[in-house]
């Protein structure tokens, strides 16, 4: 039944943190699809209007969700490193106990 | 059909074959013990993790079928792009890092990690197959329909060509050699989509897309009644058709049987050029009036009117990304609609040129029906394919399992980070790759799933030769993924699921994983051949479906709430795998595969995230308080 442990490497430093902090982005990214699905889905023509350069805001929306995704993403990775690093440095700073 | 065979695309495939192939089993020697086979020994540097990612995720579907849709429909094949794309959020912010500090090397295993509980295992092996089974249809139905133009070959030889290669990388290596398979594809589809996209933009937009670019012909004429008269010389008209886009005229020029449409159904009349293929009594088929081996079906695509600051010109030139958009926004392309009836004895499947707006093709509602002609279910049926798209990429088994690859947690979301700048910037790409291909004169209106690699000839046929080489590999590579998910599910989960008094070895275990692959992809083989002709992206869509209302429920109660119960997770599972399958076959697209009118379906719905995700969620809840003494989770 057990197929003894997948190898991992390294301690994972700040799970809660990491945890929440996902939740936390998830929620907003869920919040700016939502807005997009619900334009689509029922005042579909308010795409068409133009916000910038010629582009509509189907575009400009589209666009933004793909950019924004990899955004999160750089920010979500960025604390989540720094957090890691963080409580690294506080554990052999902290010392060897024993 | 209307492209000959091309010796460099026929090389190009072959190197990538034997590449793929040397690569499996040079990883071969190192793959005996099970981590190895299943997980890679969970050493692959996240770097290539997440382009193997980005390699294994953009299947042909992708590829191949979002470009194609944004070239027949515009805007709304660009809602898969963003749907796809949205998936990998929850991925990254819900489910990478705790399902690798949970898991082992399936979906199951993760369950199991937290719950010994019969049953388990077993029902998430089930929903793992049934997933993968419903996506590699399409990717096999994919691979057939890609050598029928490139190599010549029949549909079914496609199939089982796809099919024997990769059950010989996965049989051979394992997740390792299917790793980096997936890592070289995913470089080659995102560097060349990007050489491709250059190519469109530097080219710009023009009226007449090439010198070959065929001459629409019109007629002028006058209706009067069934009478049709005022012809050009040599003209005859031998019949008439109404439906309920216009008036079509049947002529006879030289023995030469065309179909045109009327401009209106009486007095003076232009009639313009369609396309057609025609199945006469006899069985023998003319495209556009002749045998096929004349070649008169010709490609289509163009710009009817372009303008620029307020004036028209002929073409643009060389445009940035934003005045490439923004001109095709104030433009006009010339679309080509199906229709098809019969007439005198002959079934008429034809296409008009059809005018339409770029502000039009640049918004949403020309293939979802949310705009003219909806209804409150069209509307939801949209919502929710593309609530199904957003939830069920996490849940996907071949997505899941490339967790397990990377050394730790920190590498799961670093690699899945990664996966989501090459995937978004991919997706970006579909946009410019489907349009250019929509006003390029390159489309096939037969195949759809024809136009990234047809508009990759316009530009010569050493990047046709290549993007087909790629669209090859990504078939491989998204196959042996699933393959490769399938057969961890049966040789751990079913295994494990059914014959739990019996401890099997390592060695064991990677054989009946092995003689796993080898039924599973026999299995995708047969279905692929069963399947040909099915819509490509429906198909996948329902995977993502499936995925969404069996697995990610469990998935994420299990990580989110503490209540969770073995009970719960069984129930939900079950629930959501079978309300999903069972309104699919209830649905309208389904219902002609049973002799029922679209129109008569039971459920109305033909996405059924919406009502399965919900009940699947409701499910565990209720189950899980209701057992919620007899079963504690022992973490």
């Amino acid at each position: 039944m057990d197929h003894g442990p997948n190898i991992t490497t390294g301690k994972d430093y700040a799970p809660e943190y990491k945890s929440r902090l996902g939740l936390r982005l998830f929620l907003v990214y869920s919040i700016l699809y939502a807005g997009f699905i619900i334009i689509n889905a029922f005042i579909p023509r308010l795409m068409a209007f133009i916000l910038f350069a010629g582009l509509n805001l189907a575009v400009v929306y589209g666009f933004g969700l793909i950019i924004t995704a990899i955004v999160l993403g750089l920010i979500y990775n960025h604390l989540c490193t720094k957090k890691e690093q963080q409580m690294q440095a506080a554990e052999s700073a902290g010392g060897q106990k024993p | 059909m209307i492209y000959s065979i091309s010796p460099l695309a026929i090389g190009l495939f072959m190197a990538i074959v034997v590449a793929v192939l040397a690569i499996s089993v040079y990883f071969a020697r190192k793959s005996s013990s099970s981590t190895n086979y299943f997980a890679a020994g969970g050493t692959i540097p996240w770097q290539v993790n997440g382009i193997a990612f980005a390699g294994d995720y953009l299947s042909a579907a992708s590829f191949l079928g979002i470009c194609g849709m944004i070239a027949f429909s515009g805007y709304d094949g660009f809602l898969y792009s963003i749907g796809y794309l949205a998936g990998w959020i929850v991925a990254l912010f819900v489910i990478a890092e705790p399902i690798k500090r949970l898991g082992k090397y399936t979906f199951a295993d993760a369950l199991d990690a937290i719950f010994k509980f019969p049953g388990i295992r077993l029902m998430a092996g089930i929903s793992t197959l049934v997933v993968s089974i419903f996506y590699l249809i399409p990717q096999m139905v994919g691979a057939g329909s890609l050598v029928v133009p490139l190599l010549g070959l029949p549909h079914w030889i496609g199939v089982i060509g796809v099919g024997s290669i990769v059950i010989f990388i996965v049989a051979t290596a394992g997740m390792k050699s299917t790793t980096y398979v997936q890592f070289i594809k995913g470089s080659l589809l995102i560097v060349f989509s990007l050489i491709l996209t250059f190519a469109i933009l530097n080219k710009g937009l023009s009226t007449k897309p090439s010198a070959e670019y065929h001459q629409f012909e019109s007629l002028e004429a006058t209706i009067s009644g069934d009478l049709i008269s005022g012809l050009p010389a040599g003209y005859s008209a031998t019949d008439t058709h109404a439906t309920a886009t216009g008036l079509f005229v049947r002529t006879e020029k030289a023995g030469t049987i065309r179909w045109w449409k009327a401009s209106s159904d009486n007095g003076p009349v232009t009639l313009a050029e369609t396309l057609t293929i025609t199945t006469r009594a006899d069985g023998s088929i003319l495209y556009n009036g002749a045998p096929r081996e004349e070649q008169a079906f010709y490609q289509v695509g163009h710009l009817d009117r372009i303008v620029v600051d307020g004036q028209d010109v002929d073409s643009t030139g060389r445009l940035n990304p934003i005045s490439y958009l923004s001109i095709l926004n104030q433009s006009r392309v010339m679309l080509f609609s199906e229709v098809k009836f019969s007439a005198g004895g002959e079934q008429v499947r034809l296409w008009y040129q059809n005018p339409v707006e770029g502000s039009r093709i640049l918004r949403p509602g020309m293939k979802f029906k949310v705009d003219e002609g909806s209804s409150l279910v069209s509307k939801l049926n949209f919502v929710s394919l593309m609530l199904a798209l957003f939830l069920g990429t996490a849940a996907l088994p071949h997505v899941l399992i490339r967790y397990y690859t990377v050394p730790s947690a920190k590498d799961a979301r670093k690699s899945t980070i990664l996966a989501i700048i090459a995937i978004g910037f991919f997706y970006i790409l579909t946009l410019f790759i489907g349009l250019g291909a929509m006003t390029s004169g390159v489309i096939d209106l037969t195949d759809s799933n024809m136009a990234a690699p047809l508009l990759a000839r316009n530009f010569g046929i050493l990047l046709f030769a290549i993007i087909s080489a790629i669209a090859f590999a990504t078939v491989l590579g998204t196959v042996s993924g699933l393959i490769m998910a399938s057969a961890g599910a049966v040789a751990h989960d079913l295994v494990d699921g059914i014959f739990k008094k019996h401890k099997l070895t390592d060695r064991q275990r990677v054989i009946i994983a092995k003689v796993a692959a080898i039924a599973t992809g026999i299995v995708a083989i047969l279905l692929g051949i069963i399947f040909k002709g099915v819509n490509v992206s429906f198909l996948v869509g329902l995977a993502f479906a499936i995925a969404a209302s069996a697995n990610f429920p469990a998935i994420v109660m299990i990580l989110f709430w503490k209540k969770t119960t073995a009970h719960g997770v069984v129930a939900s599972i079950l629930v959501g795998m079978l309300l999903s399958v069972g309104i699919i076959m209830l649905s309208p697209t389904m219902a002609p595969y049973f002799g029922v009118a679209a129109g008569d379906a039971l459920i109305p719905l033909d996405n059924p995230g919406i009502v399965s995700i919900p009940v699947s969620f409701l499910t565990l809840i209720i189950v899980s308080l209701l057992t919620k003494k007899k079963v504690v989770a022992n973490t």
